[in-house]
């Protein structure tokens, strides 16, 4: 038995050859196996999810033809996503014991789907790195190979799926943290239009670009809990009124005399060759697919980068301001207020936060704000603009999600070269639109992925073109020794 | 020297430049971000919160439309300019009374800029521009065992009032005198409290002021150096601190000293202002756009649908009380001081009370006694209407002064209608000429001396003649009328 999707578990759910409770006792089961392994979670919640499987049996039961695809099919919560009264730490040492009074929007609406919540994964901390190796506790280990990283920051939500574990989970991606980890471990993650799913109870690390999505077996299991948490939420002023659009209706639509653009500053010189020929091998299966595949430019590729480095960590800085021992959280008392903020900030948060909320306080000082700050918004801008002209061209952009496979452990100590891991996914953030990654290849064993990206609030048309790529190829139905080992 | 005479010694070398900011809460429902009632004075320590106000990780706030209408309202009161775009910063900095490290506020695109107020001081007309009015959210409280935060043993915090909306009214530095900057505040005040949207106390702290003052020697072009006062609870704590900062600033000035940029905390107590933070040691607050909130855009439509909303403001109803209803720039000022003085009053004259009569008594006997029992007219045992019918009953001259004076005082405490009261006891005014006369005949026969004197020139021995007539009705007597009857009888004779 190889691991299922949601839309067979739904299936199996209905046609009584499986119960809530079995598919949580496997998916527990699975996780004790691996978890030495991998580390992906930093919480079981068992007794929650076996309160939810009973919940979702019963209306199961009762509404076997109204009930949600989703009801009773167990998933996993990046652990920056709050739920009432269970631990969600963000991967840091200084919310550890933090148990939130609600749950996110985001949450809410699987949970109201009658979703069963496995537990809470590992990831960088407060989101912020591209391995998952910043965690306060632990690094995630890949499950296609545990010396490398799952790349991140949500490592563990990704890890967790690509192992078998659960059929989908959800991270939050501000830079490229689902699309990059999902590349690095062949499953699907998107990173929906930035307004599309509430950020109400999500912890935040940059308020203007993070996005929660989900990481999922396949391109239509991603349509359909993108369907079940996107939509407008009073309690987040950014999220968008607007209708959303069903992307299972167009699901299968194809790509058929769709005209779809190759950024040429996205396989520049940073891409490793296997990621070249997997993407332009992928390029060929769209195009016999009936699309027309055009070079565009967009020349701030360079500079998004620098600008993200900039909007992001002052961002960070505000946002982490609160974590100060004094209503929540770890604490370390000193007899002096300032020698309590410092202390409790200096021992609660790792290297990265630290850098980061360094950079971004930096950047808003009074007499670089201009120089940094302000002139970042205007690049940023800027690379909106450049994807609004191209986006008449096209109809999407197709391209790497990651220059590099998975990496050794380790092996990226230096910031910079860290940063550059998201350099084909941050632009998205910057503008605000959507992107997925879709499994599309190996080297040397070692999953590549395809992105995906499209207009604004055109988050149906990158799931219609993954869908479409992904149908033509069997790279996605491609198992991990982990979730071999499930069989 | 007096205080006032070194000031004005002061002023006559120095000019002196005052700017005032003003904090003031909106008396909405709810806090500016969060359901939370906005109501922090009543409810148990914290239980006034939610995960918003108390900064928990992951919620976020979203915005108090009825804070924005407030605001705007008091922008068109204060005459400025609605810009179509505005939005709201952040403002960093640590302290335990704000949870999440940071105030939303507005910075550089502010709810409405460029406006005006317009008073008199001391008979001229001042006009005091308004550089902006924002609109922001209020911290914490803390209550410290110590007199400090940083001497104190402990210290507890109390988050109910974070998050309740604030508005701040930055004033131009227009104003030149301790009097003038403490009058822009009393008007300031009065019209927030006009338009609803204050309580306008300053020892509470729902309407707070700081104030920026400078000295430089009359005729020079350069601005002196700014001092920030801060700790003012009272109009007349801001007029004493602005004072005292004179006199200080004076003193160094004079001596050839210089003075240094700085915050200073008015200490009530000791009369005088003390540093608490020289500009070296200011915030860099590192404002930036908040995020979380998208912009606000204020069209056209909606500023005119608050404009409205706006009731008639207290300088122009004063100006219409004295073409409506004659009466003089002193009452009708007094009549219009706040929106409840002068709805009463047109109520009065609505239920037919003539308008100098209703002026009389309002600002006059009830006033007193509203002041005695600490409850205002509509709220007393009387009320609008039993004080229209007693004043009613003064107009026709079914009852005299003296004994509406005594009915008023009775029924203000205990309540009652006054007709029938006058009815029941008989209080009615003894009017008939005829009856009067009698008395009139009777009284003179009763003093013969005092109407001997009368007769010979002595004005004031008519008075024992009127008090036999009064005494003879029961003090019921329409005295006017009395004495004129007893000037005829006597100089007829
Ligand atoms: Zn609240």
């Amino acid at each position: 038995m190889t691991p299922r999707t949601i839309t067979e578990l739904a299936a199996a759910l209905r046609d009584g050859s499986t119960t809530p409770r079995t598919l949580l006792d496997a998916a527990l089961a699975h996780v004790d196996r691996t978890e030495q392994d991998l580390n992906a979670y930093l919480a079981v919640t068992r007794e929650l999810g076996y309160m939810q499987a009973d919940a979702a049996s019963h209306m199961l039961e009762e509404h076997p033809d109204t009930a949600s695809p989703l009801c009773g099919i167990p998933m996993a919560l990046k652990d920056v996503l709050c739920v009432d009264g269970i631990d969600t730490t963000a991967g840091s040492k200084i919310l550890r014991g933090f148990k939130p009074p609600y749950t996110s929007t985001a949450v809410q609406r699987l949970f109201d789907a009658g979703a069963v919540c496995v537990g809470k994964t590992n990831c960088d901390e407060f989101a912020m790195g591209s391995s998952t190796e910043n965690s306060a506790y632990g690094p995630v280990g890949n499950p296609w190979d545990i010396e490398r990283v799952p790349g991140g920051s949500s490592g563990g939500s990704a890890a967790t799926v690509a192992a078998g574990s659960v059929p989908y989970s959800l991270g939050s991606d501000t830079g490229g943290s689902i699309r990059q980890p999902a590349a690095l471990t062949g499953v699907v993650g998107f990173k929906p239009t930035y307004g599309r799913i509430s950020r109400y109870g999500l912890i935040a690390f940059a308020s203007s670009l993070d996005q929660i999505g989900p990481f999922t077996r396949t391109v239509e299991d991603c349509a359909l809990v993108y369907t079940t948490i996107a939509g407008h939420d009073p309690r987040d002023s950014t999220s968008d009124p607007r209708a959303v659009d069903d992307p299972l209706a167009s699901l299968h639509a194809g790509v058929a005399g769709m005209r779809l653009g190759i950024p040429r500053e996205y396989l520049g010189e940073g891409t490793e060759p296997g990621v070249r020929d997997a993407v332009q091998a992928a390029f060929r299966v769209l195009e016999a697919q009936g699309a027309t595949l055009q070079e565009v430019s967009l020349p701030s590729t360079d500079v998004a980068l620098s600008v993200y480095y900039i909007i992001a960590p002052a961002e960070c800085s505000s946002n982490l301001a609160r974590y100060d021992g004094v209503r929540f959280g770890s604490r370390v008392e000193r007899p002096s207020l300032t020698d309590t903020y410092l202390q409790t900030r200096g021992v609660g948060f790792g290297n990265e936060v630290k850098r980061r909320v360094m950079l971004g306080t930096y950047a808003l000082s009074s007499g670089y704000y201009d120089a940094y700050y302000r002139q970042a918004q205007k690049v940023r801008t800027l690379v909106s603009q450049e994807f609004e002209a191209v986006f008449k061209e096209v109809d999407a952009i197709v391209c790497p999600t990651s220059p590099s496979v998975a990496f050794p452990m380790g092996s990226r100590d230096d910031p910079l070269s860290m940063y550059m891991c998201d350099v084909v996914t941050l632009p998205a953030n910057l503008a605000g639109i959507p992107g997925i990654s879709v499994p599309c290849g190996f080297v040397d064993g070692l999953p590549v992925g395809l992105q995906v990206i499209a207009p604004r609030f055109e988050d149906a048309r990158v799931m219609r073109v993954a869908h479409a790529y992904e149908q033509a190829t069997d790279f996605h139905a491609q198992l991990s020794p982990y979730a071999s080992a499930a069989a | 020297m007096t205080e006032t005479a070194t000031i004005a010694a002061a002023l006559d070398r120095y000019e002196v430049v005052i700017g005032l900011e003003v904090h003031a809460q909106l008396l909405t429902r709810s806090k500016m971000f969060c359901p939370c009632p906005a109501d922090y004075t009543s409810a148990a320590p914290n239980a006034n919160t939610c995960p918003v106000c108390l900064g928990l990780p992951g919620v976020l706030p979203t915005i108090n439309q009825e804070a924005v209408d407030f605001t705007v309202r008091t922008a068109l009161a204060l005459h400025c300019d609605i810009p179509p775009f505005t939005k709201f910063d952040r403002k960093n900095y640590f302290y335990p009374d704000l949870p999440k490290g940071y105030q939303i506020s507005q910075y550089d695109l502010p709810l409405s800029v460029s406006g005006h107020l317009e008073f008199p001081v001391g008979g001229d007309a001042v006009r005091c521009g308004i550089t902006r009015v924002h609109l922001e959210e209020d911290t914490g409280t803390m209550h410290h065992a110590g007199d400090v935060l940083q001497s104190a043993t402990s210290s507890l915090i109390d988050l109910n009032r974070c998050g309740v909306p604030l508005m701040e009214i930055v004033g131009e530095p227009d104003l030149r005198t301790p009097e003038a900057a403490r009058e822009y505040l009393v008007r300031l005040r009065q019209i927030l409290t006009y338009i609803g949207v204050n309580d306008g106390n300053l020892e509470k702290g729902s309407f707070r002021c700081d104030a920026n003052i400078s000295l430089r020697p009359r005729g020079a072009q350069e601005l002196g150096v700014k001092v920030e006062v801060k700790n003012m609870n009272s109009f007349r704590a801001v007029q004493r601190a602005l004072e005292s900062e004179i006199e200080r600033q004076t003193e160094v000035l004079d001596a050839g000293g210089t003075l240094v940029q700085e915050t200073r905390g008015w200490v009530e107590a000791q009369g005088r202002t003390i540093s608490q933070r020289s500009k070296e040691q200011a915030h860099d607050y590192r404002y930036f756009p908040e995020p979380d909130l998208p912009p606000l855009r204020l069209d056209a439509a909606f500023v005119e649908r608050v404009r409205a909303t706006l009731p008639e403001l207290p300088e122009a109803r004063a100006h219409r009380f004295q073409q409506q209803y004659g009466l003089t720039a002193y009452d009708a000022a007094v009549l219009t001081d706040t929106r409840d003085e002068a709805d009463t009053y047109e109520a009065l004259v609505a239920a037919r009370v003539p308008a100098k009569l209703a002026a009389n008594w309002q600002s006059g006997d009830v006033a007193a006694l509203a002041n005695e029992h600490h409850v205002p007219l509509q709220h007393s045992g009387l009320g609008i209407d039993g004080l229209a019918s007693l004043l009613r009953l003064v107009d026709a001259g079914t009852i005299n002064g003296p004994t509406a004076k005594e009915l008023l005082a009775e029924l203000y405490v205990s309540g009652g209608n006054p007709e029938g009261l006058v009815r029941d006891r008989g209080l009615a005014q003894v009017s008939d000429t005829a009856e009067l006369s009698a008395l009139v005949d009777a009284a003179i026969t009763a003093n013969p001396a005092a109407a001997a004197d009368f007769r010979a020139g002595k004005q004031r021995a008519l008075g024992q003649l009127m008090r036999a007539v009064k005494e003879a009705t029961g003090g019921k007597a329409d005295m006017p009328l009395v004495n004129r009857l007893l000037r005829e009888r006597l100089l007829e004779q």
